[in-house]
C-alpha cells in the first residue's frame, strides 16, 4: 500500500466540524496529516490524487446490507457486494446474518471476516440475535462480539416474543452491542406482499398493514423503558411508517436510547411505484403511502432519523422474474444511496450536504460504536470518499458491480459522482469523471 | 406526528411512478382499464356480428392460427368458452394446465410462455392464481395475452360479458357506448369482494359508463379500502339497502381457495348475505340477477333465485362465447390492421 496525498479537494467532515479546502496525507492505512492547501509536509514519494473541484469526505458507512455469503453466492458475494459498496462511496458495510448458515456463531462471523473473502472495503458482520434467527433462544453475544460482530439482529425476521426480545436487549447491552430489530408483526403480514392500502386492493395483492411495523416498534420501546438500563440500545432497521417514526421520536424525548435508520427507497418511493407488479419495487418493509414517505423525509430533516441505510438486498434476475407474490423481497442500494440522497435530500429538499454525509458516515459509526471511522482526523482510518458534488448523472443498472440487477432506480437522475473510494489507505474504486 | 405538513409535500418533487409500458402487444387484453369506450363499443358490436355469422365463413377468420390456453386454475366456463370461441374462428387451440405439464415440475411462468411461443403459439389465454401473472407473461413473451383471470385482480372478459348481458336487458339496441350509457343504473356486487377478480373488473368498468356500484358484504370479505378503488363505488353493509337501490345485483361465490385461513360462519353469512326469493321479491323485484359462477347453491344464492325469472346467469354464460370470439379475433388482428369491425 503506497502513501496517498489527496490534494486540492474540499474536505467535508461534519463530525470534525470541517467544511473547507484541505489536503490530506494518508499513510499506512491511517490519516497522517491534514493541512491547508499546499501546506502538507513530508509527503515525498506519496502518490497524489488531484481532488480539485471535488468533495473529500469520510468513507460512507452502510449499517444494513445483505452480502449473501455464505450460502447465496448466486445473488452476491462478499467480493461483488463490497465492490458495489466501493462504487457507491462506502468504506464500511454491516452485513446482516440471514445467510446460509445463519450467522449465529463465531465461526461464520470469522469466515466472513477472513481476508480470503476478498472484501474490497471493511465488512462488519451483524450476528443473529437468536439461534438460527428463529426468535426463540438468544445467542452468546460475548463470543460473537469477540469474533467480530458489531451488533445483533434477526433481520428479515422480527424477534416477536416479548421475553426473548427483553432478554436480547439486556444481554446485548451487557456486552455493549445494540439490538437491531426488523419490526414486523408477521402475524399481521402473513401472505402480504405490499403495503396495505388502495393500491394493494386495486392490484389484488394481499397487504401488509403499517400497524404491523408500528406495533412492534411500540412494543420494543416499552421493553427498553421497562429495562431501566442506560446501556440498552434498540435500533429500528429500515423504518418505513409515520407511526413508527412518531414512536421513536417520543421515545427519544423520554430519554431512551432508541435509534432508527431509513432506506432511500422509503424516503423516495410509494406503493404506487409497484406499478403493474414490478418486483423491483418489492421489499420488506414494503413501499408505503405518500404520507409515510413524506414522514420519512421529515424525520430526516428534523433529525429523528439517525442514519440512511440501504438494505442492499440482491436477488438473481430469475428469482425476481416471477409472479409478484412469489418474488423475494429486496433491492440493490449501495450504488445509488449517495446519488439519490444528494439529488433529492440536498438539491430538492435543501438539506445541507454535511448533514447527508453525517447520516451516511459519522452517525452510523456512532450507533455501531465504530472507532476511528466516520470522520477524517489525524489518526483515524484512511477511509475516504472523493466525489464530484456537482456531477449529475443517470444510474444504469447494466453497469452495476453487483451480481444482481434488482433496482427500481434504473435510469434515475443522481447527483454527486464518486471518483475515488479509499478503504484504509487502498484505492478500492476509481470512477469516471 | 402521523402526516407530513402540507408545505413539505409541496417542496417534494420526487419522480412519479413511471407511466406503464403495458400492454406491450396491442392485441393483449390484460385489464378492462386498457379499453377505451370506443374499443368496448367495437368489441361488443363485433361479438354480435360474429355470433350471427355463417360458421363456415367465421371459420376462415383465424384459420389454423395457433392459440394457447394456459390454465393454472380449474375452470369450466372461461376455459370452454375461450376454446369454443377460438375454434369457431378456425384457430387451433392447445391446452396447457398446471396439473398435466412441466409446470408441475417447477417450470416458471416465463419459461412456460417462451416454450409456447417457440411452439408457434401466437396468443396465450392465461388463467393464473397469482395477481399480475398476465402482465409477467406478456412482458416475457410480448405475445398477445388474454387475461382469463389473474388471482384476485381482474377478469376482463367476464366484465365484458357481464356488460353485454346488462346492456341487453337494460339498454337494448344501444351500440355506441359513452360515459352516460348506464347513467341512473346501480349495480350491487354482493359477497366475497376482496378475493374476487370479477368484482374488481366490474367495479372499474361499470362506473366508466355512468353506473354506480354498491359493494355489499361483511368486513372480512369487503375491506373499507375497496371504496377507494375508483370513482362511483360505495360500500353498503346491509343487503336489503343495497338491493333497494339496484337495478342489477351480481352475486359472488365465497372463494374458499383464497380465504387463507379466514374462518367464516356459513350460517351467519346466509343470514346476512344470501340472495333469497323473499329478499329479492321484497327489495328488488325488478332487478336482474347475475352470477359469474361457479354457483354454490344454498350459500350465496338459493336455487330458486338462481333458476328464477330474474336470473340472467345462463345469459352470461352464453354471452361468454360471443365476447371471447371478439377478444380472440382482436388479439390476432389488431396489430396488423387496427381494430376489427
Amino acid at each position: 500500500m503506497s502513501d496517498l496525498v489527496i490534494r486540492g479537494g474540499h474536505l467535508l467532515d461534519p463530525a470534525a466540524g470541517v467544511d473547507a479546502p484541505r489536503d490530506i496525507f494518508l499513510k499506512a492505512g491511517r490519516v497522517a496529516d491534514i493541512a491547508a492547501p499546499g501546506k502538507l509536509k513530508g509527503t515525498n514519494g506519496a502518490e497524489v490524487i488531484d481532488a480539485s473541484g471535488l468533495t473529500v469526505a469520510p468513507g460512507l458507512i452502510d449499517m444494513h446490507v445483505h452480502l449473501r455469503e455464505p450460502g447465496f453466492a448466486h445473488k452476491e458475494t462478499i467480493v461483488t457486494g463490497t465492490a458495489c459498496a466501493a462504487a457507491g462511496g462506502f468504506t464500511s458495510v454491516a452485513a446482516m446474518p440471514n445467510t446460509r448458515p445463519v450467522n449465529d456463531n463465531a465461526e461464520t462471523t470469522r469466515w466472513m471476516l477472513s481476508p480470503d473473502r476478498g472484501a474490497m472495503v471493511r465488512v462488519f458482520p451483524i450476528a443473529a440475535a437468536t439461534r438460527g434467527s428463529k426468535g426463540e433462544a438468544i445467542n452468546d453475544y460475548a463470543a460473537l462480539k469477540s469474533a467480530g460482530a458489531i451488533a445483533v439482529s434477526d433481520d428479515g425476521l422480527p424477534i416477536l416474543k416479548d421475553g426473548v426480545m427483553r432478554e436480547a436487549l439486556a444481554a446485548a447491552a451487557r456486552v455493549g452491542l445494540c439490538v437491531i430489530q426488523h419490526a414486523e408483526d408477521t402475524r399481521m403480514t402473513a401472505g402480504g406482499c405490499m403495503n396495505q392500502g388502495p393500491a394493494s386492493f386495486r392490484l389484488g395483492l394481499r397487504g401488509m398493514p403499517a400497524e404491523a411495523e408500528v406495533s412492534i416498534v411500540e412494543r420494543d420501546i416499552r421493553l427498553v423503558s421497562e429495562l431501566r438500563d442506560a446501556r440498552v440500545h434498540l435500533h429500528v432497521a429500515h423504518l418505513s411508517t409515520a407511526g413508527a417514526l412518531a414512536a421513536v421520536r417520543q421515545a427519544r424525548r423520554n430519554g431512551l436510547r432508541v435509534t432508527c435508520e431509513v432506506a432511500p427507497h422509503h424516503f423516495l418511493l410509494t406503493d404506487e411505484h409497484v406499478g403493474f407488479y414490478d418486483t423491483n419495487a418489492k421489499m420488506c418493509p414494503p413501499l408505503r403511502s405518500a404520507a409515510d414517505r413524506d414522514a420519512m423525509i421529515e424525520g430526516i430533516l428534523d433529525g429523528v432519523v439517525d442514519a440512511i441505510a440501504t438494505d442492499h438486498a440482491p436477488h438473481a434476475q430469475h428469482e425476481k422474474e416471477v409472479e409478484f407474490q412469489n418474488a423475494p423481497n429486496g433491492i440493490l442500494g449501495l450504488e445509488t444511496a449517495l446519488g439519490l440522497s444528494l439529488r433529492w435530500l440536498h438539491k430538492e429538499m435543501k438539506l445541507p450536504m454535511g448533514r447527508i454525509i453525517s447520516l451516511l458516515s459519522a452517525q452510523p459509526a456512532a450507533l455501531l460504536g465504530m472507532k476511528g471511522r466516520g470522520t477524517l482526523t489525524v489518526g483515524s482510518f484512511a477511509d475516504v470518499v472523493i466525489f464530484d458534488p456537482k456531477a449529475e448523472w443517470t444510474y444504469k443498472v447494466t453497469e452495476t458491480h453487483s451480481k444482481s440487477k434488482n433496482t427500481p432506480f434504473n435510469d434515475w437522475p443522481m447527483l454527486g459522482k464518486v471518483r475515488w473510494t479509499i478503504s484504509e489507505g487502498r484505492v478500492a474504486f476509481t470512477g469516471q469523471a | 406526528m402521523t402526516t407530513a405538513a402540507p408545505s413539505l409535500r409541496r417542496q417534494l418533487s420526487t419522480p412519479q411512478a413511471p407511466a406503464s409500458l403495458f400492454p406491450y402487444n396491442p392485441g393483449s387484453l390484460l385489464s378492462v382499464q386498457a379499453l377505451s369506450l370506443d374499443d368496448l363499443s367495437r368489441l361488443l358490436a363485433r361479438a354480435t356480428e360474429l355470433e350471427s355469422m355463417d360458421p363456415a365463413e367465421r371459420n376462415r377468420i383465424l384459420f389454423k392460427r395457433r392459440i394457447g390456453l394456459l390454465f393454472y386454475e380449474p375452470s369450466t366456463r372461461t376455459r370452454t368458452s375461450f376454446e369454443l370461441a377460438a375454434k369457431s374462428l378456425g384457430a387451433d387451440t392447445t391446452l396447457v394446465s398446471n396439473l398435466s405439464s412441466s409446470i408441475d415440475k417447477g417450470e416458471s411462468l416465463k419459461d412456460t410462455g417462451l416454450t409456447l411461443r417457440a411452439l408457434g403459439v401466437e396468443a396465450i389465454i392465461l388463467r393464473h392464481n397469482a395477481s399480475g401473472a398476465a402482465w409477467l407473461l406478456e412482458e416475457a413473451t410480448r405475445l398477445p395475452v388474454l387475461n382469463a383471470g389473474d388471482g384476485m385482480h381482474e377478469h376482463p372478459t367476464q366484465a365484458l360479458l357481464d356488460l353485454r348481458t346488462l346492456l341487453a336487458k337494460l339498454r337494448p339496441g344501444v351500440t355506441q357506448l359513452d360515459e352516460k350509457t348506464l347513467e341512473g343504473i346501480t349495480v350491487a356486487i354482493v359477497g366475497d369482494i376482496f378475493h374476487s377478480r370479477v368484482a374488481r373488473s366490474n367495479m372499474l368498468l361499470l362506473p366508466r359508463l355512468g353506473a354506480s356500484v354498491v359493494l355489499c358484504g361483511p368486513r372480512e370479505l369487503l375491506p373499507e379500502l375497496a371504496a377507494k378503488a375508483g370513482p362511483n363505488i360505495e360500500i353498503e353493509r346491509d343487503l336489503a339497502n343495497a338491493l333497494r337501490r339496484s337495478q342489477a345485483v351480481m352475486m359472488l361465490r365465497i372463494q374458499s381457495e383464497r380465504l387463507a385461513g379466514l374462518q367464516l360462519d356459513a350460517d351467519e353469512y346466509r343470514e346476512s348475505y344470501q340472495l333469497t326469493g323473499p329478499r329479492l321479491a321484497s327489495f328488488a323485484p325488478e332487478a336482474i340477477v347475475l352470477h359469474p359462477g361457479p354457483i354454490i347453491r344454498g350459500l350465496e344464492i338459493t336455487a330458486g333465485v338462481a333458476d328464477g325469472f330474474q336470473s340472467a346467469i345462463l345469459d352470461q354464460v352464453h354471452n361468454g362465447v360471443a365476447i371471447r370470439m371478439a377478444v380472440v379475433e382482436r388479439a390476432l388482428t389488431v396489430a396488423q390492421k387496427g381494430s376489427p369491425a
